[in-house]
């Protein structure tokens, strides 16, 4: 019994940290739809190119650890301001799909321009720490699983903060909530458009370093953008507290799911919970646990 | 389709809504006939009416796939999953019950549109974005149960092999017979739903794309009518899964992941949205894309890469050729290719004089 216990607790541990991990990416999203109203099916993709960034400039350029981080920082940035003025500025006012399928074509690009570049097969991204897991009673934490948990809620606290506090969140939230109020106080929509853009670019940089160091750079790594639906619809599209609310629960369910069911039916659970879950959550309560009561219904 | 409508005046709906627009468009119509049943067949290697075959099959998803999208105006990413339901259900019946391929493909198209009708049900309370997170966890999770429920797949990364369709005595064994095989049913998909889109059916599909409130208020059920465009978008989608399961000889889950639904998604785009026309050249031009692709590679690929990378960045080349034409379309052309055509044809309908 005392043995269940403490694998029940290994799965929730590993769930909250990965989970805090899926918030990470999830805020991404959730900046993007929460200014611009455009949804950003490449998510996993920016991540990846990200720990493309940081992976080339370490390996190849042989940069310190730390400039190449901040290359990738920088880079996705840049990268984000352009996205927004090369593509999404021109879809403004389109119907939903049209921003959904230039985002997937987006992701198509991106992928098939992984193994364009400078080397092929996996990767990894060293960082230092030690690949020790710290051993705790019945708990089994991998460092980076620690750090990325810590970074996530030091960035979902600092984008908080930023919302609520700072003259440029303010003018934010004022896009999102009505443009044409916030063009007649003199806000430059369209510049705001683009910075939310570009610190998506910069949550995926901290992404992409982070799940690169776990699961190694490749095409591959664009996979993890699957998880970003099941956790920004069960917390809410528009909510950074629903990302992290949505993330730990992603995290625990498909921990646990995983945990009990796949020996029964062969793997998989990990990507198939998460996603029964929000099927869930879509009939009983769509906006999400955070979200804005705005959804149409017809 | 091709003459030219110079200088007709229709005076009654009757005229703007027939199947053909001029007495000139049954004649175009028999000239496309003996082409695709005559020449094209009788002429061509077995190895470009394979390709051919391939354009068949997606000619008939990409129609499917319109009536939800382009004309009913509800988003789908799962299409390739509904394709799978309809490939594992006729492959079950032809293994498990020996039924001939008729019984197959329609048990194929109906369980593809109940299972799809189903995964439509959330189109009731949601809309756009939040239907196609739906049917992205309805893709997701159908691949998951396929995959996962050995009754239906044979076990993880299983394939099951389906006997070749008969013709009363005649295998239909060669990529020349499947060709006609095909054909038959782009032929009826084509006019099925050329029809389907002239009715009451169509018309209130079309409503509720343009103004859904405004279509409830006239009196069209939205919810039946949505779930009747899932249904029949589906049933499609399933028997495009047979047949290409026909086509390949196996059943195989690999055939029908999300790729394949984004790839569907891309024909109609590219072709454009709600227009017949236009899922016919959108299948054509993505099915060709790589094969183009390929072709292109291997014989200019050396002079920059080594032979080896050529075979590795093929696929990669295929994807970002691909992901760069459906933006391409979306910002430039929303319209698709269907749009060009039009404009080459009003472009050549005084022609050449210009008034």
């Amino acid at each position: 019994m005392a043995e269940d216990l403490g694998f029940l607790m290994l799965l929730l541990s590993n769930g909250v940290l990965i989970g805090l991990m899926y918030s990470l990416i999830a805020l991404g999203f959730v900046l993007v739809y929460k200014a611009t109203d455009a949804v950003n099916f490449a998510q996993g993709e920016f991540v990846m190119i990200a720990g493309f960034i940081a992976v080339g400039t370490l390996t190849v350029l042989g940069l310190p650890l730390w400039l190449s981080v901040a290359a990738a920082l920088i880079g996705m940035f840049a990268f984000g301001f352009a996205l927004e003025r090369v593509m999404l500025r021109k879809l403004i006012g389109r119907p939903v799909i049209a921003v959904v399928m230039a985002t997937i074509g987006l992701a198509a690009i991106l992928r098939g321009l992984g193994p364009f570049g400078i080397f092929q097969g996996t990767r990894t991204l060293p960082l230092p720490l030690s690949d020790e897991p710290f051993i705790i009673g019945p708990l089994f934490i991998p460092p980076i699983q620690l750090l990325g948990g810590i970074v996530s809620l030091v960035f979902l606290g600092g984008f908080g903060y930023f919302f609520l506090k700072s003259r440029k969140g303010v003018a934010m939230r004022a896009v999102a909530d009505n443009q044409q109020v916030a063009m007649a106080m003199g806000i430059n929509v369209e510049r705001y458009f683009g910075l939310a853009w570009a610190m998506t670019g910069i949550v995926s940089a901290l992404g992409g370093t982070l799940w690169g160091n776990m699961l190694g750079v490749d095409v591959n790594l664009a996979l993890v953008g699957f998880k970003v639906f099941p956790v920004v619809i069960l917390g809410g599209l528009d909510s950074i507290p629903g990302a992290i609310i949505g993330g730990l629960i992603v995290g625990l369910v498909e921990n646990v799911a995983a945990g009990y069911v796949d020996p029964y039916v062969g793997g998989g659970t990990k990507d198939f919970a998460p996603y029964v879950l929000m099927i869930v959550a879509l009939m009983i309560r769509p906006y999400g646990i955070f979200g804005k009561r705005i959804i149409e219904r017809v | 389709m091709i003459h030219r409508e110079c200088g007709v005046l229709k005076t009654t709906y009757e005229a703007d809504m027939a199947l053909y627009p001029l007495p000139i468009a049954r004649y175009t119509i028999m000239a496309l006939a003996v082409l695709f049943f005559g020449v094209i067949p009788l002429t061509l290697h077995e190895y470009y009416l394979s390709i051919a075959n391939l354009v068949w099959i997606a000619v008939i998803g990409a129609l499917g796939l319109n009536i939800l999208v382009g004309y009913t105006g509800q988003v789908s990413i799962g299409h390739g999953a509904f394709m799978s339901v309809g490939a594992y259900t006729a492959a079950n019946f032809a293994t498990r019950l020996d039924a001939p391929w008729p019984v197959n493909l329609l048990a194929g198209g109906l369980m593809a549109a109940l299972v799809g009708a189903v995964v439509g049900i959330p189109s009731l309370r949601i809309k756009g974005l939040y239907l196609a997170i739906a049917t992205l966890a309805g893709q997701l999770i159908i691949e998951w149960t396929i995959n996962h429920v050995t009754f239906i797949s044979g076990g993880v990364q299983a394939s099951i092999e389906v006997p070749r369709p008969q013709l009363g005595a005649m295998v239909l064994g060669t990529h020349r017979h499947m060709y006609y095989f095909l054909l038959v049913f782009v032929v009826l998909a084509i006019v099925g739903t050329l029809n389907l889109m002239r009715s009451r059916i169509g018309r209130a599909f079309i409503a509720i794309r343009d103004h859904d409130i405004a279509a409830e208020i006239i009196g069209i059920n939205i919810f039946r009518y949505k779930l009747l465009a899932f249904a029949i978008s589906s049933f499609y989608a399933g028997v495009t899964g047979v047949l290409y399961t026909y086509f390949l000889g196996i059943a195989n889950y690999e055939q029908f992941q999300i790729g394949v639904s984004i790839d569907y998604l891309a024909m109609i785009i590219i072709g454009g949205l709600g227009s017949v026309l236009g899922s016919i050249f959108g299948a054509i031009f993505v099915t060709l894309l790589p094969i183009v692709i390929r072709y292109a590679m291997e014989a200019f690929g050396t002079v920059f890469f080594s032979q080896a990378t050529v075979h590795n960045l093929i696929p990669a080349l295929r994807l970002t050729l691909f992901g760069t034409l459906i933006i391409v379309f979306l910002v430039l052309e929303p319209e698709g290719l269907n749009r060009l055509w039009r404009n080459i044809r009003s472009y050549f309908r005084v022609w050449p004089f210009a008034y």
